[in-house]
């Protein structure tokens, strides 16, 4: 007996000795998100970019982190779950959680056990409302309206512009109500706004309005599906004005049978393209590719930039490995809305509601593929 | 009023798609007096037929089409057999909920199959728009094939029905199951070859709509086959030139109502009609009031 539990201890002394060493006094950042599963693509992306801004930050030689990745499989439960086990394996902080279902549970636990939380990529407004301790870094659903016509009035890009949305979908008329709010702001002239339902797939009576109203600029808050009808019927009416899309738009050039040369020209707001040739953006796709060998998606980079902004808030507030994630939380908050952090997704601030303030960018499709706009 | 013409035109062109879909309803109800509500889900199983065999198998349009006529068929002619002949005897109900059964089976197959993500459908029209009035109002190719395949259709059936033995035999059954039996004619049969009609008309149903509005997935024909039933229903159903008329007109009351009165309820001015037609006509405007013998 006592020979067994001797090979035992030896084996466990073994495989301790085995770990790789972590220096005693990295700060740990938990990463939630759907590794497994299908949303994979977006979880491994976050957990991928993370770990590219965590090596860089170390190499920096000041305040070391690691990341610990814990998969959520897009299930609220499951991200409850990764939750506890990131916190039990001491993390200070949380870079999470990825999809906004899961973020919005983990968000509401998180509130209540006063953990800081930043989201990469949860839109929802769900995931920050009412909570204090709960960031985002990209745009919110609904801000993506006021985004796109802040992007359309300073490119002038029109001042004709017609919108067709979703009237049954909140995601859509989200972003309408915003659009339309700040397109008065800064001057443009909202000729036509048509809707539909989720069973249209007729759109000739939409399509016929906008091109009688004389709009130069159609503003297309919706998904793609509605959207490459919108093309399709569009295109046979010989109307060719400007589309402009929001991230519902992504996925359009990959929908099967669908003839993307319908779609040349079409802009969609979108805070990351990886073809844009400034240094970062060149650096860190280069990284990734080399890494993981694939192309990073706009997910990527909203984490890039999360743990980029995580770090400076903790190093500004002089988070140690002693510090509680009760105490960091408040300290994070406190910081956060003085940090401006020079990401890849654009120059950002934070408001004290969570809300993330930066320049809008657009990417145009040309040829049957993203190219990024500068 | 070219915009008035331009969405005339549209209507009656989306008014031809749910006409040729009700005329497989009405035939349908006509022979073997029974609703086939799995019949818009044979409209999107054509239009999927029709979407492989041009994506990936590289077939022409045309001989696609065909493919999906001789699949939708075959396929139709298996559901008559398997699902509603063992229950010619049974009460309607029955009958009814084994179809609206059938029509889920069908959504749920091509589901597993083709996934649950829409594909976008490579118009079989390669005619281009045709411009008039100086560029003010354009009607697309889609619209006028499916104009003309609707006239078309409407022409062959009547023929057929008035003309061969089988189209006769039609009539017959129709009209009095029982006598039919006794004069010879072989009544399974005739309403085989009723399905067998219908499901190749909403093979060519389905891709004319899907031409026309080019998503497709599993629950495409669902809305398109409700509409057509109304349609069925509005022109009197069991009536071929009733489901003609019903189509075109619910057609054109969705896009005027659309048009003029909110872009959001166009569905719900098809399904009033619905309501209005039946409480003031409840044979439907062709529809023979027939009095039930006691």
């Amino acid at each position: 007996m006592k020979k067994v539990l001797s090979v035992i201890l030896t084996l466990a002394l073994a495989l301790g000795l085995a770990l790789p060493a972590v220096a005693e006094d990295a700060i740990k950042i938990g990463v939630i998100g759907p590794l497994t599963g299908p949303a994979a693509i977006y979880g491994t992306a976050v957990a991928n970019a993370a770990k590219i801004a965590a090596d860089e930050l170390n190499a920096l030689g000041g305040l070391q982190i690691e990341i610990d990745a814990q998969d959520d499989e897009h299930d609220p439960e499951k991200a409850i779950n990764a939750y506890n086990t990131v916190l039990d394996n001491g993390a200070k902080v949380i870079v999470g959680t990825v999809t906004s279902g899961p973020c919005a549970a983990v968000a509401a636990k998180a509130y209540e056990e006063r953990i800081f939380m930043l989201t990469p990529s949860a839109s929802s407004t769900d995931v920050i409302a009412d909570k204090d301790n709960v960031y985002q870094v990209c745009f919110t659903d609904p801000a993506q309206g006021a985004a796109s016509a802040q992007y359309i009035a300073e490119h002038g890009l029109a001042t004709k512009v017609a919108v067709i949305y979703n009237n049954g979908d909140v995601y859509s008329t989200g972003i309408y109500q915003t659009f339309e709010q700040k397109a008065a702001e800064l001057g443009l002239e909202i000729v036509k706004v048509t809707t539909f339902t989720d069973e249209t797939t007729d759109f000739s009576v939409q399509v016929t309005e906008t091109k009688n109203a004389g709009a130069e600029l159609v503003f297309l808050p919706i998904y793609y599906t509605p959207a490459s009808m919108i093309l399709t019927q569009a295109a046979s009416m010989n109307y060719a004005p400007i589309f402009f899309g929001v991230d519902g738009m992504d996925g359009i050039l990959t929908m099967e049978g669908f003839d993307t040369s319908l779609a040349e020209g079409v802009l969609l707001l979108t805070p990351f393209s990886a073809d844009a040739q400034d240094e970062k953006t060149v650096n860190f796709v280069t990284k990734y590719v080399e890494l993981y060998g694939d192309t990073p998606n706009q997910f990527a980079a909203d984490a890039y930039d999360a743990v980029y902004a995580v770090y400076e808030a903790m190093v500004a507030g002089g988070i140690t490995a002693d510090t509680t994630p009760e105490e960091a939380c408040e300290i994070m908050i406190a910081e956060m809305q003085k940090l401006t952090i020079e990401g890849l997704t654009g120059t950002m601030t934070w408001s004290a509601t969570g809300e993330v303030s930066k320049t809008p960018t657009a990417v145009k499709i040309e040829n049957g593929v993203y190219v990024g706009m500068k | 009023m070219t915009q008035f013409l331009s969405y005339l035109c549209n209507g009656i062109s989306l008014g031809s798609v749910y006409a040729i879909i009700a005329l497989g309803y009405t035939m349908v109800y006509g022979i073997a007096k029974m609703l086939n509500f799995a019949h818009g889900d044979v409209i999107m199983i054509g239009a999927y037929i029709a979407f492989c065999a041009m994506q990936y198998w590289g077939f022409p349009p045309v001989i696609s089409v065909l493919a999906a006529m001789v699949v939708c068929t075959v396929l139709g002619m298996v559901i008559e057999r398997t699902a509603y002949k063992p229950l010619r005897q049974a009460s309607s109900l029955a009958v009814l909920i084994t179809a609206i059964g059938m029509s889920y089976l069908l959504q749920n197959v091509a589901l597993l199959v083709w996934g649950a993500n829409p594909k976008s459908f490579p118009s079989v029209v390669s005619l281009g728009s045709l411009s008039l009035l100086g560029g003010q109002m354009t009607i697309s190719g889609e619209a006028i094939v499916t104009i003309a395949a609707c006239v078309v259709i409407m022409i062959a059936l009547t023929l057929f029905t008035g003309k061969t033995k089988m189209g006769k035999a039609m009539r017959v059954v129709s009209e009095d199951k029982g006598a039919a039996e006794l004069m010879g004619i072989n009544v399974n049969l005739t309403i085989t070859v009723t399905f067998a009609i219908g499901s190749a008309l909403a093979a060519i149903a389905g891709v004319l709509l899907c031409s026309a509005y080019p998503t497709l997935q599993p629950t495409t024909g669902s809305m398109p086959g409700i509409k057509a039933f109304t349609a069925a229903v509005f022109g009197g159903i069991g009536s071929i030139p009733g489901a003609m008329l019903g189509g075109i007109l619910l057609g054109v009351i969705e896009i005027l109502g659309k048009a003029y009165v909110s872009t959001e309820l166009g569905d719900a001015f098809v399904f009033a009609v619905l309501i209005v037609v039946l409480l003031v006509k409840p044979a439907g405007l062709l529809g023979k009031t027939v009095h039930e013998k006691v």
